[in-house]
């Protein structure tokens, strides 16, 4: 029974609030149900679906060959990454050989993807915690990787440069001197912006501890790529499954134990620095050859060859018309992406269109680790492990 | 006509003084964002504004304009209108009305037969009333998180509410250090008590013996002004814009005044108080009797950086524009240095708003570069850190006075 003396007790109820579909920091149209008291958040519910895009079902539609734009869309920031492990689940169902050359290549564009990714993420990280300079200076780095992807396939973000054998065409005249320049600038710039954060005292206290991910829940939600070898488990698949020739690379993988945001910023970093250095070897023993696999058939011919030899011209019209149809059955392909583990699926029944493809992103298994990490942390530091986790829509939805 | 003049020169004169600070405070204001967006451009590697005027130096107007032409949303779910229009209203009269006890200098002048000085009013407790009218703008930002009737801007207003209570308490009490040395709450004398020169070259200024205390002080002053990195109200990225989410055209504009007038504010306090106001920092005396064409040195140096500028600009109206400004800079710095009484003038004015664009610039320079904290980080560092400062400041400043008062 109530003490009659007392004051009734205050009605005090939980407030719901809608963060996103369009909200600065959700990047994209992610829709965050977050029940807070106060600033603190007590249920955190991530709602996808906002930017569908069909692009597994379109595959179903398409020629093997015809689905490697779309697969540029799905992680569009790192859409070269996207583009191999296509063009690798596709060569591992043909047990095709991809040429040294272009492997290495790929390995380089890929390498130089993850940097673009990472600038990227370091730059909304920093916004959204509010050291808005960050953001400026790693778009401006940004712009130089894109630049040689522009002066590579002709395209700035959706390069679809990749192809099922090897490469769409080969690599520019100066693209040495352009990379030269490009890494001897790279590191120096990581140092900057490491100046900036790394022993930044409201930096540290905004994300030492905050958003701490444990390797068994890492696990159990799993949870791959930089964000895992944050929680301490140090697994690439760059290492455990090396694929398009990463084992005749000699690099680190970072790993911290502590598993908060400072450490998924500090593992990124290290990340970058390793893949200067992967780029750097793949430049130097970069093997003379062919940059597309000889297999008449599967990949289109030449334009002279096709111009001159009868066979050439009828493959390049059977290849446009009919497209080629691969053996029955099913592939996984898993790659170290920037994210993740970047999975693809691929179900062939013998016909030229994939039966079904299936992407295993990491960008969804992120996002679905959030209703975990967010309750008991305030709005501020909600932001903050939303942007640390790193995930991007288009491949949440697909 | 000249008569009623004569007779109500003080009313007139003060209306007139009044009409021309908020001028000038107005045009400080837009012009205040024009120099932080090309500062913090060129922080960031980019351009800034570049295209409305010769660098830009229009875009203030036309941001002004755009604000007037915006269509103006009354939210529809607002708690109560009178309150929700209330809160720009206040904001950016509190925001103004701090500045009409600032003096810009010591010089006084002749007007309608009167002596008048170099500013709107001199109260004696003119410290006192700045600090009341910047505590009141709390009102403003509370009225407005609230009557939106709107997520985002309740948790805002939440947030402001509580880090200006809070950060009023670390900036009044710092300020206690300055007045315990100075004995005096009036404006005008807090800076004269900081005449002289210590061994004839050090400026006898309160920042010296009491950086704590400017240090607290100019932090306060930061928050205060919700700027990076206090800027928590209105995180962007966390509460979309904060507590002024719901308001749009002239009603959010006021909002943007009130912030940038108060930080104009904020940067002329720290100046009065700490940094000697007016008073120049060389010693006088024949040998630096040179500083005093400082002034239209500047206006001169400016005048010539202006029209040589004015080649690089294309368009002819363009060109023009820039030729005028330096042609009016030009006049300046020859009315200064053939008008002894006019030099004597500007001196105030001068090294006040010289000293005070440090402070501004420092508080764009941060923006520029710092993060930003988490509320119960800024409300540990309030309490358990610069109010503790300022409270021993306080204790070590009143010894040392009663010490040196046996």
């Amino acid at each position: 029974m109530p003490d009659p003396l007392l004051p009734p007790p205050l009605r005090s109820e939980s407030m719901t609030l809608n963060l996103g579909p369009q909200h600065p920091s959700t990047h994209g149209v992610l829709r965050l149900v977050l029940e807070l008291d106060g600033e603190t958040i007590l249920r955190a519910t991530p709602d996808i679906g906002y930017l569908h895009t069909g692009i597994e079902k379109n595959a179903e539609k398409l020629f093997y060959s015809q689905v490697i734009p779309l697969t540029d869309r799905i992680d569009y920031v790192a859409p070269l990454s996207n583009n191999l492990v296509y063009c690798l689940a596709v060569e591992k169902l043909l047990q095709l050989e991809v040429p040294p050359r272009a492997q290495w290549i790929r390995v380089l564009l890929t390498e130089l993807t993850r940097i673009n990714n990472h600038l990227v993420w370091l730059g909304t990280c920093a916004l959204e915690i509010g050291a808005m300079s960050i953001f400026l200076y790693c778009f401006r780095e940004r712009e130089e990787i894109l630049k040689v992807f522009e002066a590579v396939s002709g395209q700035r973000m959706m390069c679809s440069y990749f192809r099922i054998g090897g490469l769409a065409g080969p690599i520019p005249l100066d693209f040495h001197h352009q990379l030269d320049l490009l890494l001897k600038i790279l590191p120096e710039r990581f140092d900057e912006y490491e100046e900036l954060l790394s022993q930044n005292r409201i930096w540290l206290g905004r994300t030492r501890g905050v958003g701490v991910l444990t390797p068994e829940d890492a696990l159990a939600y799993s949870i791959s790529g930089p964000n895992l070898r944050a929680s301490g488990i140090a697994h690439d698949l760059r290492k455990a499954e090396p694929y398009s020739g990463y084992e005749n690379f000699d690099f680190d993988v970072p790993v911290r134990q502590e598993g908060d945001v400072y450490a998924r910023y500090l593992v990124r970093m290290e990340e970058m620095r390793q893949s200067v250095r992967i780029i750097h070897q793949a430049l130097e023993g970069l093997p003379e050859g062919p940059f597309i696999a000889n297999a008449p058939g599967i990949v289109l011919p030449d334009r002279d060859t096709m111009k001159t030899q009868m066979e050439a011209l009828i493959f390049h019209f059977k290849l446009v018309v009919d497209g080629f149809a691969p053996p029955a059955g099913e592939v996984y392909l898993p790659i170290e992406s920037p994210k993740g583990e970047l999975g693809c699926y691929l179900v062939s029944d013998g016909s030229p269109r994939p039966w079904r493809m299936r992407w295993r992103g990491p960008s969804l298994l992120n996002v679905q680790v959030l209703s975990k990490l967010l309750p008991g942390h305030m709005i501020a530091d909600a932001i903050a492990i939303i942007a640390s986790i790193d995930f991007v829509l288009g491949e949440v939805d697909r | 006509m000249t008569d009623w003049l004569t007779r109500n020169a003080v009313f007139v004169i003060t209306l007139a003084k009044i009409g021309l600070v908020l001028f000038v405070l107005l045009t400080a204001v837009a012009y205040l964002v024009w120099v932080e967006r090309k500062l913090i451009a060129h922080i960031q590697s980019r351009w800034g504004p570049y295209r409305v005027g010769p660098h830009g130096l229009l875009q203030p107007l036309a941001d002004g304009l755009k604000f007037l032409f915006k269509e103006d949303i009354f939210f529809p779910h607002a708690t109560s209108r009178f309150v929700y229009l209330l809160a720009p209203f206040l904001a950016v009269t509190l925001g103004l009305m701090a500045i009409a006890v600032i003096p810009f200098g010591s010089g006084k002048f002749e007007l309608l037969g009167t002596q008048t000085g170099l500013y709107i009013a001199d109260i004696n407790v003119g410290l006192l009333y700045i600090l009341a009218v910047t505590s009141l703008t709390v009102y403003s930002v509370a009225l407005a998180g609230w009557a939106s009737n709107s997520k985002y801007p309740l948790l805002g207003g939440l947030r402001s509410a509580a880090q200006m209570v809070s950060y009023e308490i670390a900036l009044t009490l710092s300020v206690v250090g300055v007045l315990l040395l100075a004995g005096t709450l009036s404006l005008r004398e807090l800076v004269e008590a900081q005449q002289g020169h210590w061994g004839g070259l050090l400026p006898r200024w309160f920042i010296f013996p009491q950086f704590v205390a400017f240090l607290c002080f100019f932090i306060s002053g930061v928050a205060e002004t919700q700027r990076l990195p206090f800027d928590l109200p209105e995180a962007e990225t966390e509460l979309v814009a904060g507590f002024h989410t719901e308001y749009s055209s002239l009603k959010f504009a006021m909002f943007f005044m009130a912030e940038y007038a108060h930080m104009i504010t904020a940067s002329l306090l720290v100046t009065l108080l700490f940094l000697g106001g007016w008073l120049s920092p060389f010693p006088a005396g024949e040998f630096w009797a040179f500083t005093r064409y400082l002034p239209a040195a500047v206006a001169a140096g400016l005048a010539v950086v202006f029209l040589q500028d004015s080649f690089h600009h294309q368009p002819l109206s363009h060109r023009v524009l820039v030729i005028l400004v330096g042609l009016a800079l030009a006049g300046v710095a020859w009315g200064l240095f053939t008008g002894p009484a006019l030099l004597e003038l500007v001196q105030g004015p001068f090294w006040l708003l010289a000293k005070a664009a440090i402070f501004l610039f420092i508080f764009i320079w941060t923006r520029a570069t710092l993060p930003r904290f988490r509320y119960d980080q800024l409300m540990a560092f309030g309490w358990k850190f610069l109010v503790p400062l300022a409270v021993l400041n306080i204790m070590v400043t009143s010894f040392v006075v009663a010490w040196g008062a046996d």
